[in-house]
């Protein structure tokens, strides 16, 4: 393309991605057309907008955009591309509320059922996948590529890699997103607890999940730092690793290719290990490694001071990867699987503890000479309690993988509890705290609207994440006791419906606690809008470190 | 700060390499843990015990099952019964992994808000599975189960030997017969006086046929469902079947 | 494969592996020549521009 200097033109990127994605729609249209069932009918209609949209989207970009690409540098500092990001973050505001709300549905049905209202579409078992993934991939995937997205760029000193390349990441991430929520709605589903999504999402998220690798990887590449910042690892370790695990898991046998329904290629005992082994990883490389890159970045930035040891990190990191991949099979002990893997997984698992506390020791520590800023900052509070959420959920969790322990807790409710505390307490406390510190920065803004509602959003979905566990380990132990009850002539105490009936009140206790976290993540998405509005509150406290001059924090040049 | 000076540029290539070799190391290092956890147990003969009785399902139970995973039982139903005395007297003997050998994807689940259901087959009689699943509560007060009043829609299975075929390629040995008369044996299953029923038992020993408590000729959802649920755990004879021989 | 050989194997070679990688991860971290980059890069965080 030998241009005049003053033409436009269209890069080859821009072309290129047109005319896949106009080729896709036509496919995409065919396919809807033609379907064998009505959900897969609807999804390829998805698709096919989707397409046409984005062709639409590069079209309008392209009208209004400079004749050059953007500058890699602006006055000698890198021209950081912060838009992707943006989206990521009003969109991981809005999937969250969305995940919690429809956990707190889910959570009042159990304690009466009759809240379905008969619909086939709002039944336990419809819904519980749709919660799982609003707030794991939805929620959590879009606050870990976004982060990354802001993490990478920041500590090479680099633009990220691609100009469409992170939006079409970006953009074919939520829209998987979509297909797989409506799926489930719809019935569709492989049964495969977190890789619910049927074969042509998976097929569609491998896409974006190896695009998404590649513009991290070319990003790592054009740094001009020397070293690569150890947050990087982690998110690199958790982007492959969930590529490997997600390709591996849903090998599947499509029935038809115009229709939503296969068969995984595996059954029985292997398909269970293999289930396991992803399930426990996505714990793992996305709502662990994924989400200590967050602490590894965001907690010494906010606290203003290096991390406690970067030699610990390494060693972190490396223990970590290593035996978290075993761990799988304590989701499966006293099943039809073969004895030496569950004893190997409980292993593994109990010595995942000592990477783990690691971990938590060398963010905790980071804050050492200045535990003051707790008192003041609750943004930074939020983060140090993710911390200790995470050193207790992950104590818990090898305890509850010894299979003397797992006995009694296998199958209850003790589970949901202790997901809950890491969920709830590490992951989302950890995004929250990294959600309140990027908005400020990527809308240019000194400071979230109002610290003061940040509180309040610190203290309401505290209370509620205690009332959850706290009613859950009760319960969860109450009903594996009941269980294995015997009374004094040798039979079973309780029939099973007695111990359903004991947990009623329990259940109203945690779907309550659900609701206080869901208000508190309302108060966060009306914080971070007036954020993004550009309100500022009257009654905020001076900035952390007070002689930070304002603008200064996260300064990025515009795009 | 670090805008890279030409001296520098030398050692940068260097370091530029690294993020490949990290991303290859970490690669290696998670793929072992899967390889060695993962490969012994489709090599090593004693993961799947060598058991009588277990095969394919019929295409009706097969069209139940799916139902089964579309409604998202697994998310609150296991079928795996432990070896502990208190979950063999609640349910039965302990689940063999040759118990869900043709099961594309296992059904074991993670989570007991119901009860396991890895034996439920002819514990309750067709009509209470078609009450309760209609309206649980009128069979059992206490229940939290969601009603499924809907499933009494007709069974969409006239696709049904093309699910044989994807599971014949992934494994399961349903012969050609089988694949070919798929859809007469799914009617079949319900028509105990039909000209069907002893070819479909033929092909699929030990398949119950019966109305299960529906109309016969027209299969609804419920039909598919309750056949698969009365099947489940009934494949093996455990009068017969010796634990001894299959300690592992 | 049966399983006594393949658990005499994992037994064997897997502790020389962990053993092998754990040292390899320890002497990394604390080679003294590294100590250098690693503190600038703990401070790759702070920097600002």
């Amino acid at each position: 393309m030998a241009a005049t200097p003053a033409s436009k033109y269209m890069t080859e990127g821009e072309v290129g991605l047109s005319l896949a994605l106009l080729t896709g729609a036509f496919l995409c249209a065919l396919a809807s057309a033609r379907a064998v069932d009505a959900p897969f009918s609807v999804h390829m209609g998805v698709f096919a907008l989707a397409a046409v949209a984005g062709i639409a989207a590069i079209l309008k970009r392209y009208e209004g955009r400079s004749v050059e690409a953007p500058p890699q540098e602006i006055d000698g500092k890198p021209n950081y591309n912060i838009g992707p990001i943006k989206f990521t973050a009003v969109a991981a505001m809005a999937w969250g509320i969305t995940g919690f709300l429809v956990g707190c549905i889910i959570a009042f049905q159990l304690w009466a059922p009759s809240l379905n209202l008969g619909l086939e579409y709002a039944s336990f078992g419809r819904l519980r996948p749709l919660h799982t993934s609003a707030v794991i991939f939805a929620f959590g995937g879009n606050v870990l590529i976004g982060t990354s997205f802001y993490v990478v760029q920041r500590t090479c000193r680099a633009r990220l890699a691609g100009e469409l390349a992170p939006w079409f990441v970006v953009l074919g991430y939520n829209l998987f997103i979509v297909v797989a929520g409506t799926g489930y709605l719809m019935g569709v589903t492989q049964s495969k607890e977190y890789a619910e999504p049927e074969w042509y999402a998976d097929l569609w998220l491998t896409v974006v999940w190896v695009a998404y690798l590649l513009v991290f990887l070319a990003t790592l590449r054009k740094r001009t730092e020397p070293h690569i910042f150890v947050a990087n690892w982690f998110y690199l370790a958790f982007i492959v690793t969930i590529a490997m695990l997600h390709i591996v898991n849903n090998l599947a046998m499509p029935v038809s290719f115009l229709g939503s329904k296969s068969y995984p290629m595996f059954a029985g005992v292997q398909d269970a290990l293999i289930q396991w082994w992803y399930g426990h990883n996505a714990v793992g490389f996305f709502l662990t490694a994924g989400f200590l890159a967050i602490m590894y970045y965001f907690v010494p930035k906010r606290a203003e001071r290096p991390i406690y040891s970067y030699r610990l990190s390494i060693i972190h990191f490396w223990a970590l990867i290593f035996m978290y991949i075993w761990a799988g099979p304590h989701h499966l002990h006293y099943t039809a699987l073969p004895d030496w893997a569950q004893t190997l997984g409980m292993t593994f698992s109990i010595m995942l503890w000592m990477p783990s506390w690691g971990g938590m020791i060398n963010g905790l520590m980071t804050l050492s000479g200045a535990w003051d800023k707790l008192r003041t900052d609750p943004v930074l509070r939020f983060m140090v309690v993710s911390l200790a959420f995470y050193g207790m959920a992950t104590f818990e969790g090898p305890m509850m993988s010894i299979k003397a322990v797992n006995s009694l807790s296998h199958y209850t409710d003790w589970t949901i509890g202790h997901v809950h505390s890491g969920a709830l307490g590490w992951v989302a406390y950890i995004s929250f705290g990294a959600l309140y510190c990027l908005v400020p920065w990527l809308w240019n803004r000194r400071e979230v609207y109002s610290l003061k509602l940040v509180e309040w959003h610190f203290w309401v979905s505290t209370l509620g994440i205690v009332l959850y566990i706290t009613s859950m380990w009760v319960a969860g132990i109450m009903q594996g006791l009941m269980w294995r009850a015997y009374n004094a002539l040798g039979f079973l105490e309780y029939s099973f419906v007695e111990t359903v009936e004991a947990m009623q009140p329990y259940y109203l206790v945690r779907a309550l606690g659900g609701v206080l976290f869901l208000i508190g993540g309302l108060i966060m998405a009306y914080n971070l809008v007036m954020t993004i509005a550009g309100k500022t509150a009257v009654e905020s406290k001076p900035l952390p470190g007070g002689e930070v001059l304002p603008g200064t924090v996260g300064l990025a040049p515009a795009e | 700060m670090a805008t890279a000076q030409p001296g520098l540029w030398k050692r940068h290539e260097i370091f530029e390499k690294n993020s490949i070799i990290l991303l290859i190391g970490a690669l290696l290092v998670v793929a072992i843990g899967g390889l060695v956890e993962i490969t012994p147990l489709f090599y090593l003969k004693s993961t799947v015990e060598k058991v009588e009785g277990v095969r394919p399902y019929t295409p009706l139970e097969l069209a139940g099952r799916n139902i089964y995973i579309r409604e998202g039982c697994y998310l609150c139903h296991s079928q795996m019964v432990r070896p502990m005395r208190d979950e063999i007297e609640r349910y039965g003997h302990f689940s063999l992994a040759a118990e869900s050998m043709y099961d594309h994807p296992f059904q074991w689940g993670s989570k007991r808000t119901g009860p396991d259901l890895a034996r439920v087959g002819g514990k309750y009689s067709d009509q209470w599975h078609r009450e309760h699943l209609k309206d649980p509560r009128a069979v059992v007060p206490a229940s939290i189960m969601p009603a499924y009043a809907f499933l009494d829609r007709p069974l969409d299975a006239d696709a049904i030997a093309d699910d044989l075929k994807a599971n014949r390629a992934l494994g399961v040995p349903y012969t050609d017969e089988m694949i070919a008369l798929a859809r007469t044996d799914l009617k079949a299953q319900l028509d105990p006086d039909g000209a069907g029923a002893a070819d479909l038992q033929r092909r699929y020993p030990g398949a119950t046929v019966r109305d299960f408590g529906g109309d016969k000729g027209k299969a609804a959802e419920i039909d598919a469902l309750v056949v698969y649920l009365q099947v489940l755990g009934t494949m093996v004879d455990f009068k017969i079947y010796e634990d001894k021989k299959n300690l592992r | 494969m049966t399983y006594e050989n393949a658990s005499a194997f994992a037994q064997t070679s897997g502790l020389l592996y962990f053993v092998g990688i754990f040292l390899a991860v320890i002497l990394y971290a604390f080679w003294p020549r590294n100590r250098a980059r690693f503190d600038a890069a703990a401070h790759l965080p702070l920097i600002e521009d």
